[in-house]
């Protein structure tokens, strides 16, 4: 579904990604680790349409279509999900209104009629359940005054609502604690079907005992230096990042 | 950051004004231009008492020795009295008892503008008095009100029916010297509404005016009056449009409200003027007087704006807090965009033991408008123990708008605790991508972000208005931001 080629992107004139490669098939979890400053995050961000990153050499296709040419709401529309490392408050907005907006900018789009107020509730409600979230957690502002944790929790719960194609879970395991770490892995899990895809970018291997991807990626310095199957994580976890320079 | 603000501003500021059409009726209107002959033309086509001449005459007085007052952060171009008419009325017969007797055209502008004048079709719940340049069209659910002891009617009826109450407390709360303004009003005023509820008596309805200029060249000068006697209690609501054109036209109001021993009154308004184009042509000059008097103790006055429109808004709607244990609440959300200049706030002069009062406005500018809070608050020596809370917030869009705070404070006394907070900030990019990648346009964003922004206040709405008012803000602030 996703074909990354020779992807280049900077951002105030820094040069962050130096040729990113990379081919997501749906049915798969791909990890990318690698240590701060490799271009982790930025990846994400490019994919998602932040406009604060410019792409500047690469393609980049998302079932055929150039993904780089579309908008930032186009991509969530047409399934793409990022899981934001800081997730951002917005005071006064009730989470029910949030998602509800959210939801139905995503029908308009299909060209579907906004959802009942019914059903909204009865899906906020089943994918609540599903996920584990604290349901108090979606009667407050997006995000206000959430712990780390909570945030986290938060953005798995609108993956859930939105059923993404291709989910990016960018450092989705920072700040968590074990119990929270379950949650939220659980979460992913549980969206798992053969059709969608994810993309875990993780600078630690602890999270990927609960995700376990197809494939671990090492980024370093803007570039893909190393894949390999499960098994390169728990290497990177032995042997650190030093020894694949 | 790479987001064309530019564009975004540009986008979200360029909408529509819906309400901008121009009912083409029969209109009577008196000779342009301001005399002493106006105000007695005015007085003779309302057939008022001498008292009330009396009253209008010694305004004009007053007025012609007034300067228009330059301390606001706004500028103002000359206003040339001599070209408004200062009075215009749809013909219709003198009195409107039932529906049938209102011109269909009438009816049908107030359809348009969403306010049916068929009882039976109001929000269930809501009494309207009309108002359509100089004249009060039709006022609803008089009689059901009646049987409570209720006054609802327009100001010009009142005079006639009721002049022991009109006499009693007209201009006791803004006097006609009070301000240039006021003593125009003063001295023109042609309708508006009038609301006494007695004592004891919890009105069952929303009572509400609906202000809508039509002719041109006109100027509207209304007045309402609401009095809570004893252990009462009214919620009052206002909202005003007006034709789009390239004149600017100038609308200058009196509100006084009394409350007595432990009655409360809320008053909400939206304020939804004809703000003017993109290149700031046209629009409403809107320089209002709003003042409540907490006469009695543990009375409480609740001011609730939505101010979206006019070229110019001028307006501080304050409370007195005479009464012991009285309280007055100021809740507001003005919005400013293209050329639009706000300076508006309140004012709470506590003179009573005890009283407290909260002020919570909320700005939000964008394109190349101003938009001010100026606020005073004063505590007297003997309102001891009083409490004041104030917080002005202002939000920008875009980097072209001007948001500006004038808090005065003058406290007399050593027992009162007088708080004020501000802050200022810009809708973030963050957010608004962080929006954009839950599938939202940018100005489907803004609108979310700035209703949150404006909820505390929206919130104290009653319902119908704050889902109306929601769906303006978005509507402001179209093309404004992206």
């Amino acid at each position: 579904m996703l074909q990354i080629k020779n992807l280049h992107a900077s951002i105030d004139g820094k040069d962050i990604l130096k040729g990113i490669n990379l081919t997501v098939n749906a049915g798969e979890v791909h990890a990318i680790m690698g240590p701060n400053g490799s271009g982790k995050s930025t990846l994400s961000a490019v994919l998602a349409g932040n406009e604060a990153f410019k792409v500047t050499e690469g393609e980049v296709h998302y079932f055929g279509k150039d993904l780089l040419e579309m908008s930032a709401e186009n991509r969530s529309r047409e399934g793409i999900f990022l899981s934001f490392q800081y997730p951002i408050e917005i005071p006064g907005v009730s989470m029910v209104n949030f998602m509800k907006t959210a939801v139905n900018e995503h029908r308009k789009y299909k060209g579907l009629d906004p959802i009942a107020a019914s059903d909204f509730l009865k899906l906020m409600r089943d994918k609540k359940e599903l996920v584990g979230i604290d349901s108090q957690l979606t009667n407050r502002s997006v995000n206000e005054g959430f712990s780390g944790g909570e945030k986290k929790k938060n953005e798995i719960f609108q993956m859930a609502m939105l059923e993404p194609i291709l989910a990016i879970l960018d450092e989705t395991d920072s700040g968590l604690d074990i119990d929270a770490l379950r949650v939220v892995a659980n979460g992913v899990n549980k969206l798992k079907t053969k059709d969608n895809a994810a993309i875990v970018i993780t600078h630690y291997q602890r999270l990927l005992d609960y995700i376990v991807p197809d494939f671990v990626h090492v980024l370093s310095q803007g570039k893909i230096i190393k894949t390999g199957g499960k098994e390169l994580a728990l290497e990177l976890e032995e042997k650190g990042y030093d020894w694949l320079k | 950051m790479a987001i064309d603000n530019d564009k975004i501003i540009d986008d979200v500021t360029q909408s529509e004004y819906k309400y901008g059409f121009y009912t083409d009726v029969e209109t009577e209107m008196i000779p342009k231009g301001l005399n002493e002959e106006t105000v007695r033309r005015i007085s003779k086509l309302k057939n008022e008492p001498e008292w009330m001449l009396e009253f209008r005459l010694d305004a004009y007085k007053k007025f012609k020795a007034m300067k228009c007052p330059n301390w606001a952060h706004l500028k103002i171009p000359e206003i040339d009295f001599n070209e408004i008419i200062f009075y215009a009325a749809p013909k219709t017969k003198p009195t409107l008892d039932s529906l049938d007797e209102v011109d269909p055209a009438l009816l049908e502008t107030f359809n348009k503008l969403g306010i049916p004048l068929e009882e039976q079709k109001i929000f269930a719940g809501v009494a309207v008095d009309a108002v359509m340049d100089s004249v009060s069209v039709k006022t609803t659910f008089k009689t059901a009100l009646a049987e409570k002891g209720i006054i609802f009617s327009s100001f010009s009826e009142a005079v006639q029916h009721h002049p022991d109450l009109v006499k009693k407390y007209l201009g006791t709360v803004v006097p006609s010297h009070d301000n240039y303004f006021a003593a125009l009003n003063s001295a023109v005023f042609s309708d508006g509404s009038f609301v006494y509820i007695p004592k004891g008596v919890r009105c069952p309805m929303e009572l509400s005016t609906y202000f809508r200029i039509n002719a041109a060249n006109t100027g509207q000068f209304e007045r309402t009056l609401i009095v809570a006697d004893d252990d009462s209690y009214v919620s009052y609501l206002e909202g005003c449009t007006a034709p789009m054109r390239d004149e600017n036209q100038l609308h200058a109001a009196i509100v006084e409200i009394i409350t007595e021993n432990r009655a409360e009154v809320k008053y909400s308004t939206v304020q939804n003027w004809y703000p003017g184009d993109k290149e700031g042509k046209g629009g409403i000059f809107n320089f209002v007087t709003k003042r409540g008097i907490c006469r009695g103790e543990s009375s409480k006055i609740s001011w609730t704006q939505v101010e979206t429109g006019s070229a110019i808004t001028w307006k501080y709607p304050s409370c007195v807090l005479m009464g012991d244990n009285s309280v007055g609440e100021f809740y507001s959300v003005a919005v400013t965009n293209n050329h639009q200049q706000a300076d508006t706030g309140s004012k709470m002069i506590h003179l009573g033991k005890n009283t407290k009062s909260l002020i919570i406005s909320k700005g939000i500018s964008a394109g190349k408008s101003q938009n001010s809070y100026r606020g005073l608050v004063k505590v007297i020596k003997r309102a001891e123990n009083t409490r004041n809370f104030s917080q002005c917030d202002s939000l920008l869009l875009g980097d072209k708008c001007g948001a500006h705070t004038f808090p005065y404070i003058d406290i007399q006394n050593d027992s009162s605790v007088v708080e004020h907070e501000a802050t200022t900030s810009k809708i973030g990019e963050d957010q608004l991508f962080y929006c954009n990648q839950r599938g939202m346009d940018t100005e489907t964003a803004v609108g979310l972000i700035v209703n949150g922004y404006a909820r505390e206040v929206l919130n104290k709405l009653p319902m119908e208005f704050a889902v109306e008012a929601q769906k303006l803000l978005q509507v402001s602030l179209e093309g404004s931001v992206g």
